[in-house]
């Protein structure tokens, strides 16, 4: 379906109206134009023009838990919310902790089309956070691995974890680390403060994430590689990454939607669907990471879409699974919790969701400016729809959306991949 | 008052007084030669307990059955819950069965608020996890009652001797010390709540690696010191310590442990005279009770068996809407 396409009436990062021609994958001008030969129209008055989303953390599940998500059901959901570019975390089984199946997971997602799935490589091997895993050939093999995470466990072992962030300078690559100190989160399930008091739970203290987070920061420094810390959800984390961006460090942190707009405060029902790890935090929590999203301490939104059948939620809370779908709803949650509240302009949202975590991601291709003779990857976006989230509406396998019944703004009406519409009306073209 | 019986929390000061003036108009029966009412007659009352307590169990059994209910134990050992049946199918296989009333009894905190949304027939916590024991705080503001003259009996009793009845059968003003594990203890959340909600003050007496973090926020005080809130408490509530806790650094050893926050006879003696000493069992004799303390005249641990008993009754009374057959 690559072609030309006349947009009319978008305004790109929420500037004035004006018209972009996408031609042979490319945006090829944005300005005043004549319909050009051959061209399909798009009336975008009033949308919001955004380069492709970047994704920097998304379970796809496949191969192994087919059943929650595939590799085309998770891209087609990556679509519907705006994303041109999701990273699929190695936590699959087999896990990805080789070339072989790293290339497979890209495959499936060029087979796909809905989006580009970058592969993430596991640090150690089976996850199991002992020995390294291959990361040199991961980094060699067609998936070009440049990110890689144990994401769901934390490299816990300081020497491992020194040696992953040595070892990957070699050839450009990130280690993404989950920051979960397991001692002090031994069946953890709720953050722990009053909610956990009053529920019984146990508890999953903020110091667990941000002593794991202060040493990779320091390791990090001393070694002179790059670290990426997964899903900030503390206050303290926040000021940790502060101080360490503030010493010049190669450091730099995503947050997930629901930490954004989600408090532990929704636990009281138990219902699972508001399990997630790390948990959901307290509202000066909230707060601090908005404010830091907001002058860039951290650096991107990343989903952590993690989609699990419904038999792993309808339970109680202890034996439900850990986890929250996510891509649908990314844009909108950020529209509520941060472009609402005047936090962040759409300038800011583009370069949070879609410039930034493809810098990190060592995307070349992603994250670019709307600019003639940039890829045609871009989303336009419609800010003044608002509807209730019902998840029986995704694209995803799964439905454990915790925003399911909450009134969110926003709806995405169009996806480009490098020219090639896959979303057209807000439906999978 | 709710349909379900999940958090102490849920009670009103009026509900909690209601709950405990029928549980002693219901214990009158169980001094009758033939201990039984027809009330909850063709009515089915479900004891679903996944997790092993015979002496709660029994006690719900022999209140629903002393109501006439018909009663079906469910126990998970033995049956689909060990060949790992969710508790979602259980909760609907329960509700093909037509329960009336299921009280569970789980080690996942939260399971019965689960469990509510599920079935038609209302749910009764047993005690889930480390959250809470309702009926077991219910009882055990029974036993103060009693002991303090606060009930409606020893109240009339109380008013013609004295002329000067306290009150509606609250607890205000009585010091209530706690001691032990609060942290893991289902049984401290409940009491707390409802002593609070009855107007008692409550003191947390444990070693702060047994404390939750935020129990600050909780309606009540805390003291690391045992010996200093003895002389202060007209009843203390000895919390038992399980053995897991023992091998987790929550406390260097048992022996420790013991002479901290342990109430021997030396300690009793510290109380005030008209003080009680409570255990919602299992007790460690030695641990956090001394047999000689466990067995003296100020111990009520025998008589909150019995309590329990018409406690539950009330309870299975009030929410199954057996006041409302009667009219």
């Amino acid at each position: 379906m690559t072609g030309t396409w006349l947009i009319r009436g978008a305004r790109p990062l929420g500037g004035e109206p004006t018209s972009i021609v996408v031609r042979d994958g490319l945006i090829d001008r944005i300005g005043a134009a004549t319909k050009p030969a051959g061209a399909q129209v798009i009336g975008a008055d009033g949308l919001i023009a955004l380069p492709g989303l970047v994704d920097l953390h998304t379970h796809l599940r496949e191969p192994g838990r087919e059943d929650a998500e595939t590799v085309e059901t998770g891209t087609q959901a990556a679509a519907l919310g705006g994303f041109t570019a999701v990273h699929a975390m190695a936590n699959t089984d087999p896990v990805a902790d080789t070339a072989g199946v790293v290339e497979q997971i890209w495959r499936l997602g060029r087979q796909a089309g809905h989006c580009d799935v970058h592969p993430v490589g596991a640090v150690t091997v089976g996850l199991g956070g002992t020995r390294l895993a291959e990361l040199g050939a991961m980094a060699d093999s067609a998936a070009r691995v440049r990110v890689f995470s144990d994401d769901g466990r934390c490299v816990s072992d300081a020497v491992l974890m020194r040696r992953a962030l040595e070892y990957v300078k070699a050839f450009g690559g990130v280690i993404a680390q989950h920051a979960q100190e397991p001692r002090l989160t031994d069946g953890a399930q709720l953050n722990e403060g009053e909610m956990s008091a009053r529920l019984g739970l146990t508890g999953w203290p903020a110091v667990a994430e941000e002593a794991i987070i202060a040493r990779d920061c320091l390791l990090a420094a001393h070694v002179g590689s790059a670290l990426h810390v997964c899903h900030v959800s503390t206050a303290g984390s926040v000021e940790i990454i502060r101080w360490a961006k503030g010493k010049g460090w190669r450091v730099t942190a995503e947050v997930t939607p629901h930490h954004l707009l989600l408090t532990d405060s929704l636990a009281a029902s138990y219902d699972p669907v508001y399990k997630v790890n790390p948990p959901l935090r307290t509202a000066a929590d909230v707060a601090a990471l908005r404010e830091g999203l907001a002058d860039g301490t951290i650096d991107c939104v990343a989903t952590d879409h993690a989609p699990h059948p419904v038999e792993d939620k309808e339970t109680e809370w202890d034996t439900a699974a850990f986890g929250m779908t996510g891509l649908e709803t990314a844009l909108r949650v950020v529209q509520e919790a941060m472009v609402d509240t005047g936090l962040l302009d759409w300038a800011g949202v583009a370069d949070r969701m879609s410039r930034r975590p493809a810098v990190i991601g060592r995307l070349p291709g992603a994250g670019g400016e709307l600019a003639a003779g940039q890829p045609a990857s871009l989303t336009l976006y419609d800010p003044t729809a608002r509807d209730t989230v019902n998840p029986a509406t995704h694209a995803s396998r799964s439905r454990n959306s915790p925003f399911t019944g909450m009134d969110l703004p926003g709806r995405v009406v169009a996806t480009f991949l490098r020219g090639t519409p896959t979303v057209l009306d807000g439906k999978i073209a | 008052m709710n349909r379900h019986l999940i958090s102490a929390g849920d009670l009103t000061r009026d509900d909690a007084l209601l709950i405990l003036d029928t549980a002693d108009e219901l214990a009158q029966i169980s001094d009758r030669p033939i201990k039984k009412l027809p009330t909850l007659r063709g009515r089915t009352v479900v004891n679903l307990f996944f997790e092993d307590s015979t002496r709660t169990r029994i006690s719900f059994e022999a209140a629903a059955k002393r109501l006439s209910a018909d009663v079906i134990n469910f126990s998970a050992k033995g049956s689909s819950v060990a060949k790992g049946e969710s508790l979602k199918d259980t909760a609907l296989t329960l509700e093909a069965m037509g329960a009336d009333a299921v009280i569970v009894r789980h080690s996942a905190s939260g399971a019965p608020q689960r469990l509510s949304g599920w079935v038609r027939g209302t749910v009764v916590n047993a005690g889930d996890g480390s959250h809470e024991h309702p009926t077991q705080a219910l009882l055990d503001s029974f036993t103060i009652r009693r002991h303090f003259g606060r009930s409606a009996s020893s109240r009339s009793a109380s008013s013609r001797a004295a002329g000067a009845g306290p009150g509606d059968g609250a607890l205000d003003g009585l010091r209530v010390t706690i001691v032990g594990d609060v942290l893991h203890s289902r049984v401290a959340r409940s009491n707390v709540l409802l002593l609070h909600t009855l107007g008692a003050e409550v003191t947390l007496v444990a070693p702060p690696t047994l404390l939750p973090v935020a129990v600050g926020s909780w309606p009540c005080s805390v003291s690391y010191d045992f010996d200093a809130a003895l002389p202060k408490s007209d009843v203390v509530m000895m919390l038992r310590v399980q053995q897991e806790r023992m091998n987790a650094a929550y406390f260097p050893s048992v022996r420790e442990y013991s002479r901290r926050y342990g109430l021997d006879a030396a300690r009793m003696a510290q109380l005030p005279d008209q003080a009680i000493v409570m255990h919602p069992g299992p007790m460690n004799r030695g641990v956090e009770i001394a047999a000689e303390v466990a067995d003296s005249a100020r111990s009520t641990i025998v008589e909150q068996v019995a309590n329990g008993v018409s406690v539950r009754m009330a309870v299975l009374y009030l929410l199954l809407g057996g006041a409302e057959g009667d009219s």
